[in-house]
């Protein structure tokens, strides 16, 4: 059996990098590091020697990755992107998924394309966790600019939670808004005219 | 109206994206039928990438970019096409205050003259040397770029090994400013506006411009994927044609307030709009003056954006001369058909706008701006003088070599 491969990932998300290495390490590497940070890196790909690196496409310092790949003295044995020439949907799904794998010389495609694919799909998890994660937070924001509006009503108008709450919903309906809209200009509103209001 | 064509670009934060943008907020594509979608990037390897599978139709790209695709130096080449270059000049070479402290006590003075400069940096390395002090670390954007060969050529010219008496490192331009108020670079080759971002946070000095190291020269091109280039050619013509437009819009005094508003949006290079104006009016400040360097950055005067197959060779004779490739016939024929000047001709006969009447010349030749023979309109050339006084012969590519052999 060939020697475990020793693989570098280089990814300024810490969360990403994580779930990357939890992916790796069920699929049997034992030998993954993590780096977020590029400063000081030729030293650590001396000290790791990795076999194969993922870096996230977002990494503004690729140009100086891929440059100290092919030249630096901390590199012992050149490393190249990993494009596997006859599998394009391939390439197409790493550069869609913001993920790019480089290889040291020599390295068998075939013990490669798995660790591409899986940091593949788990770039694409996280994405959709991210997506999922913004959206909670928008609907969140959303709740929270509503209760407030209801205050508002509540207050300036005596009006129930449940009348405020219509209110606010027909409003929206007549306007062909969102309620959340409507909720914003009325906290707007209110604060442009009593600051004290809404505090 | 909907638009014929949908052109996906790639670009970097830089002001010689100035004619794509341009071209698009200011109407001229829409004008084609184009509707041009411009998406910012984080490195030239990501643009290199998004072209290569089809994210990009087209993207700004420094201009040897394309010529390494094509020599297969990069690690995910598609064919690339130049078929118009963005402009002339835009970059500088800028220092640490430190630096420019030694190289004003080995007599530099604030005039950009890269002559001079040159002399008291190669007086400053050399006392180093003596001292056995680490060497200076200079930054560039990427190893195929009009940076790394301008920086290179000013350092060989005026003495320098930059392979040898330096370090040179890799940088996105943004952060380049950032580096030398660290202290982690000593000095950095980028282009516009992120020298001056340097010297508005006043931890640098510039030096030395890219205009004054070779005037008139070569910086950024379109890059064109040669399978959309060759599946879409009316909308790459339509693209030439804008981008041709946008290039007179930005090359008029009147509107470079506007354009630099423009560029410093948000979407584009996010900056303040004064670090535009430096490279547009010419007026490049030093210290507590201001050198007038009038051609410093060209979007359009002078053929700023014919591609010149001279251009490309020069750019592969440096490729040559720092070994990244081998000299020989097959490389220097794939370097000349990089540069697409037929496509370029054909894009804009129908605009009848002055076109140089070859598509190379002798570069460095001349000393003056000199009016050329042309197609229909009248046209202006250079200076197109490196400092050193070298002229590159493009038809004579190893002879030029070995001068730089025996000058190096």
């Amino acid at each position: 059996m060939a020697a475990a491969l020793s693989i570098l990932v280089i990814d300024e998300n810490r969360i990403r990098a994580s779930i990357i290495e939890a992916g790796l390490r069920d699929a049997g590497h034992e030998r993954v590091t993590l780096v977020y940070d590029v400063a000081g890196i030729a030293r650590r790909i001396a000290e790791i020697e990795p076999d194969v690196i993922v870096i996230d496409l977002e990494n503004p310092n690729r140009d100086m990755l891929e440059n100290m790949f092919q030249l630096s003295r901390a590199v012992k044995r050149p490393i190249a992107m990993f494009v596997d020439r006859s599998d394009q949907a391939s390439i197409e799904a790493a550069v869609e998924a913001g993920v790019s794998a480089y290889v040291v010389d020599g390295m068998r495609k075939e013990r490669v394309k798995p660790i591409l694919d899986m940091a593949i799909s788990r770039f694409n998890a996280f994405a959709r966790m991210e997506q999922e994660l913004e959206k909670v937070r928008g609907e969140l924001e959303h709740r929270k600019l509503i209760d407030r509006a209801k205050g508002i009503l509540m207050k300036s108008r005596g009006l129930s939670e449940e009348a405020a709450y219509a209110l606010l919903r027909k409003t929206a309906m007549n306007q062909n808004r969102k309620i959340s809209d409507i909720a914003q200009s009325l906290v707007t509103a209110a604060g442009l005219l009593d600051p004290g209001a809404d505090s | 109206m909907s638009a014929d064509f949908q052109i996906r670009a790639g670009f970097m934060p830089l002001l010689d994206s100035a004619l794509l943008v341009v071209a698009r907020e200011m109407g001229f594509a829409a004008r084609e039928g184009l509707e041009l979608t411009l998406v910012r990037e984080i490195s030239w390897a990501n643009i290199r990438d998004r072209l290569a599978v089809g994210h990009f139709d087209v993207a700004h790209m420094l201009a040897p970019m394309p010529i390494a695709c094509n020599l297969g130096l990069s690690p995910l080449a598609a064919r690339t096409w130049a078929p118009m270059a963005l402009g002339l000049g835009g970059n500088a070479v800028t220092v640490s205050t430190a630096l420019w402290s030694a190289m004003t006590a080995e007599g530099a003075l604030p005039d950009l003259d890269p002559t001079m400069t040159g002399i008291a940096l190669k007086a400053v390395v050399a006392r180093r040397g003596v001292q056995a002090a680490e060497p200076l670390r200079f930054a560039v954007v990427h190893p195929h770029s009009g940076h790394n060969y301008e920086l290179r050529y000013w350092l060989a010219a005026s003495g320098i090994d930059p392979d040898r008496d330096i370090e040179i490192v890799i940088l996105p331009p943004p952060l380049m400013a950032d580096a030398l108020g660290a202290g982690r670079i000593d000095g950095y080759c980028a282009g516009e506006p992120w020298n001056t971002a340097a010297v508005d946070k006043q931890v640098g000095r510039i030096v030395t411009a890219k205009a004054m190291i070779w005037k008139s020269s070569p910086e950024k091109v379109l890059g064109v994927a040669a399978r959309w280039a060759d599946a879409n050619p009316e909308a790459l013509a339509a693209l030439l044609r804008a981008l041709y437009r946008a290039a007179e819009w930005c090359g008029a005094a009147d509107n470079h307030a506007e354009l630099a508003r423009l560029l410093a949006g948000p979407g584009y290079v996010d900056c303040p709009p004064d670090w535009f104006m430096p490279a547009l009016s010419g007026r490049i400040p030093v210290g507590d003056g201001v050198v007038h360097v009038p051609d410093f950055f060209l979007p359009q005067a002078k053929a700023a954006t014919f591609p010149w197959k001279s251009h490309a060779l020069w750019f592969y004779a440096q490729i040559v001369r720092w070994g990244q490739v081998t000299l020989n016939a097959q490389n220097e024929l794939i370097a000349r058909e990089t540069y697409r000047p037929d496509l370029y001709r054909a894009a804009l006969k129908p605009l009848g706008v002055a076109l140089p009447g070859a598509n190379a010349k002798i570069e460095g030749a001349l000393m003056r701006a000199t009016p050329v023979g042309s197609a229909g309109a009248s046209l202006v050339l250079g200076p197109d003088g490196f400092f050193d006084g070298r002229i590159f012969d493009p038809d004579h590519i190893d002879d030029y070599l070995r001068g730089t052999d025996a000058a190096g």
